[in-house]
């Protein structure tokens, strides 16, 4: 099991390792290499997935680790975990990555720079499958920000183009904010605990060597990475900037793996969450569900109104942690990754024919661009079809898997708000059905102005044509695994995933917190979650219909003028399109701020620091010009001085050796004399 | 002849005697000589110390050691002026100050 394991883990670097070296000189640029090392990764996984389900123990776990660090006490363990939860999401990586490299084949065909990017991809595989099979912290934050330095290298991909290349160090930089708060949170737990082990961590947690605010903290801030990684509110700006990487990355890093990590770590860590810690993360993960749906509403570029729909469904995921459904929010990380990275590949596969409608007409516009689009449908059938699949996912329309997921966290959500006493929680489930509302509406807008009505632009609409195989191939995995049947297997009950395979294998990681006395245990009764599960069920079905309803009224229809509307709420409209002024508010605080500051340094540094070093040389010169006299003048005169009485001295009394030894006896009577005159006297 | 006074007033006598010829003898034969009295003004010192104030033959056999010794002395140090003499042909000591500063 654990070989299998680490075969899964190190194929795709062997990958990258070949890919960075020698892909130049492969046959085809080497893409095989990559493909087939995450192909038999994938295999591996199916395997151990298997393996998961015929033994059918919801405690499964092995564990297996390797002393790293080991310098007297101090003693760091490096070692792979492999549980139920961790297989879920190492097939959920691998299938993902698997699709996106085959369709990669097809969508970056002769790109100047083609081994290098299928080199990178698996160095992400890699740094993923990493993050999820380590037991420990401290490795899974090396992964964290192995899979960070990827996603910069992906996003900056093109970087040719300055907005990409900047867009690479936006996100970087972005995420080390949040990285600094894991990295602090690391050290506390370290510091209380001894060990980053997660098992040892529960332990200490659960005897209390970590407790009070202290707690609260450390879970906050390693709850900070999770931000910074998930795109949540307030470091959510990075993620619709990640878009100017190629379309297969966004698919990969940026919808269905890397942003999850935050929701996989917030999940691996909720033991340790107290009950303050976890509002916090579900307040977070709310806001920015409603948040960033109502910024995706206006946004004009197909791949950006994707971005926001991510930022929004990780929102979903997040809050769900907070409100204590874990598996929900897992669950929902899961078939949101398979339909998202769909949505992803399938407007690559529409941008893919816009750019090739563009360049055989020679207009230079931006293919995202759905205002240029119309109709499509027609023309593409596998990719609208396809698109269609994952929208009513994300949608939540019973029969696909977006809705067992996106149900099962509304209703926890719902579940949690009616078991608690302060009436302001009910604003969680507000923030939840409002955005699925919203969902439902952007994502039928994006589907009607892309792939229904007239063509805007005939002159582009006649080049359209669809994608080749290599593309359209994954996007039917894609979407038969958005497809409510492989989530409830082995019953075959479309709206709930209760007797399904996940729910029955994926438990809710038992709280270490609630051993500890003193504080709010978040308990809800069965009875609760039950009409909370059956009224959400309703609630939502009802609101993703109605989003839908008003998108074909708005924008199918027509029964609505949109433009008289947009008028009349300007403000809202121009808030929501700027979305929300937030890169002009960091740019004005944050970078501006920093560039201040920055200046302040340089005058200080330039004028303070330089001055004092500058002064200090003065004043050691002139010292050292006067020392310098003293020694030659005083130093040295007191030296020659003691040379010349000695040479003198004995220049006068060299003569009394005359060479008679005659003398030298008178000398010695004379002493011997002397020496008995005074013993006597 | 009951008092070891006389005995030493002879032996410092011959003692200084001695000393004076070392002195003052330009010649290194008679330094030689100066140096043979000196040696005897000591026997005989030794042996009036070893009549009147010691009861043994100490210094009598002490006495014979120096005469022993004496005679070793002047048979090296003639055969040293020999070879001085063979060197400078002169066996004049003030002639002898290759020791000067």
């Amino acid at each position: 099991m654990i070989t299998l394991a680490l075969y899964i883990w190190l194929l795709p670097l062997l990958a990258f390792t070949i890919q960075i070296f020698l892909g130049k000189r492969l046959p085809r640029k080497g893409d095989w290499v990559s493909v087939s090392a995450i192909g038999i990764s994938f295999a591996l996984s199916l395997i151990l997935f298997i393996r998961m389900l015929s033994n059918y123990s919801p405690d499964f776990q092995v564990t297996a680790s390797v002393p790293w660090i080991n310098i007297g006490q101090f003693k760091i363990d490096m070692g792979i975990y492999i549980d139920n939860f961790a297989i879920v999401m190492l097939m959920v990586v691998t299938t993902v990555s698997f699709l996106v490299h085959v369709y990669s084949i097809g969508y970056m065909a002769g790109d100047p720079l083609y081994n290098r990017f299928f080199a990178y991809l698996s160095l992400f595989s890699f740094s993923m499958l990493g993050l999820v099979l380590f037991d420990n912290l401290f490795g899974i934050f090396v992964m964290w920000e192995l899979v960070g330095i990827c996603s910069y290298l992906l996003i900056g991909y093109y970087f040719e183009k300055d907005s990409a290349a900047n867009a690479g160090k936006k996100a970087f930089i972005t995420n080390r904010i949040g990285d600094f708060g894991f990295l602090l949170g690391l050290l506390v737990v370290f510091t209380a605990i001894g060990s980053f082990n997660l098992s040892d961590v529960y332990q200490g947690v659960a005897q209390g060597k970590l407790s009070g605010g202290l707690l609260t903290a450390a879970g906050i801030l390693l709850f900070c990475g999770a931000i910074g990684k998930s795109a949540q509110f307030p470091l959510h700006v990075w993620l619709p900037d990640a878009m100017e990487g190629p379309t297969p990355v966004s698919a990969l890093i940026h919808a269905a793996t890397m942003v999850a990590a935050g929701v996989y770590l917030v999940a691996r860590i909720s033991f340790m969450l107290s009950f303050d810690a976890m509002l916090v993360v579900a307040y977070i993960g709310g806001f920015t569900a409603l948040f960033a749906a109502t910024i995706a509403i206006t946004q004009n570029d197909i791949k950006r109104v994707l971005a926001y729909s991510t930022i929004s469904q990780l929102g979903y995921m997040i809050m769900a942690m907070g409100v204590g459904a874990y598996s929900a929010g897992f669950f929902h990380l899961v078939t949101h990754a398979m339909f998202k990275a769909g949505l992803f590949l399938g407007s690559g596969s529409v941008i893919h024919a816009m750019h090739h409608a563009m360049e055989k007409t020679n207009v230079h516009e931006d293919p995202n661009d759905i205002r240029l689009m119309g109709g499509f449908k027609n023309k593409m059938p596998a990719t609208y079809i396809t698109f269609l699949v994952f929208t009513l996912a994300i949608s939540g329309i019973p029969f696909f898997s977006g809705f067992l997921s996106k149900d099962a966290i509304l209703g926890g959500t719902l579940a949690f708000a009616m078991s608690q006493s302060n009436p302001v929680h009910y604003l969680l489930p507000f923030f939840g059905f409002t955005a699925a509302i919203i969902t439902a509406f952007y994502m039928f807008r994006v589907v009607i102005k892309t792939f229904y009505g007239e063509p805007k632009r005939p002159d582009l609409y006649e080049h359209i044509h669809e994608s080749p195989k290599v593309m359209t191939v994954p996007l039917m995995v894609l979407a038969s695994l958005s497809i409510f049947i492989f989530y409830t297997l082995p019953s075959f009950n479309p709206i709930s995933a209760e007797q399904g395979w996940y729910e029955q294998l994926i438990e809710k990681p038992a709280s270490a917190v609630s051993a500890q006395l003193g504080y709010p245990v978040l308990e809800i009764s069965e009875q609760i979650e039950h009409s909370a599960h059956v009224n959400g069920m309703m609630i939502s079905i009802l609101f993703a219909l109605t989003g839908i309803a008003l998108a074909f009224l708005f924008y199918f229809w027509k029964k609505v003028d949109v433009e008289a509307l947009t008028e009349k709420i300007k403000p809202l409209y121009t808030l929501s399109y700027h979305k929300y002024f937030f890169d002009e508010l960091y740019n004005a605080t944050v970078v501006k701020g920093l560039l201040a500051w920055n200046n302040l340094l340089a005058w200080f540094d330039s004028n303070v620091i330089d001055g004092i070093v500058n002064g200090s040389a003065f004043i050691m010169r002139h010292f050292s010009s006067f020392t310098g006299k003293f020694d030659l003048g005083f130093i040295d005169g007191l030296v020659n001085a003691v040379g010349d009485l000695t040479q003198d001295v004995g220049q006068s009394v060299r003569k009394i050796q005359t060479g008679q030894v005659q003398y030298y006896i008178l000398g010695a009577l004379a002493g011997l004399v002397l020496i008995i005159v005074t013993v006597l006297i | 002849m009951n008092s070891i006074i006389p005995y030493l007033i002879v032996g410092a006598i011959v003692f200084v005697l001695g000393i004076f010829t070392i002195v003052y003898k330009k010649n290194a034969v008679g330094i030689l000589m100066g140096v043979e009295l000196v040696l005897n003004s000591v026997n005989i010192n030794f042996i009036a110390f070893a009549k009147f104030v010691d009861t043994g033959i100490h210094g009598q056999i002490i006495s014979i050691f120096v005469i022993i010794l004496a005679a070793a002395e002047a048979a090296i140090a003639l055969a040293i002026i020999l070879n001085i003499y063979r060197m400078k042909a002169t066996v004049d000591v003030t002639q002898l100050n290759k020791m000067k500063h």
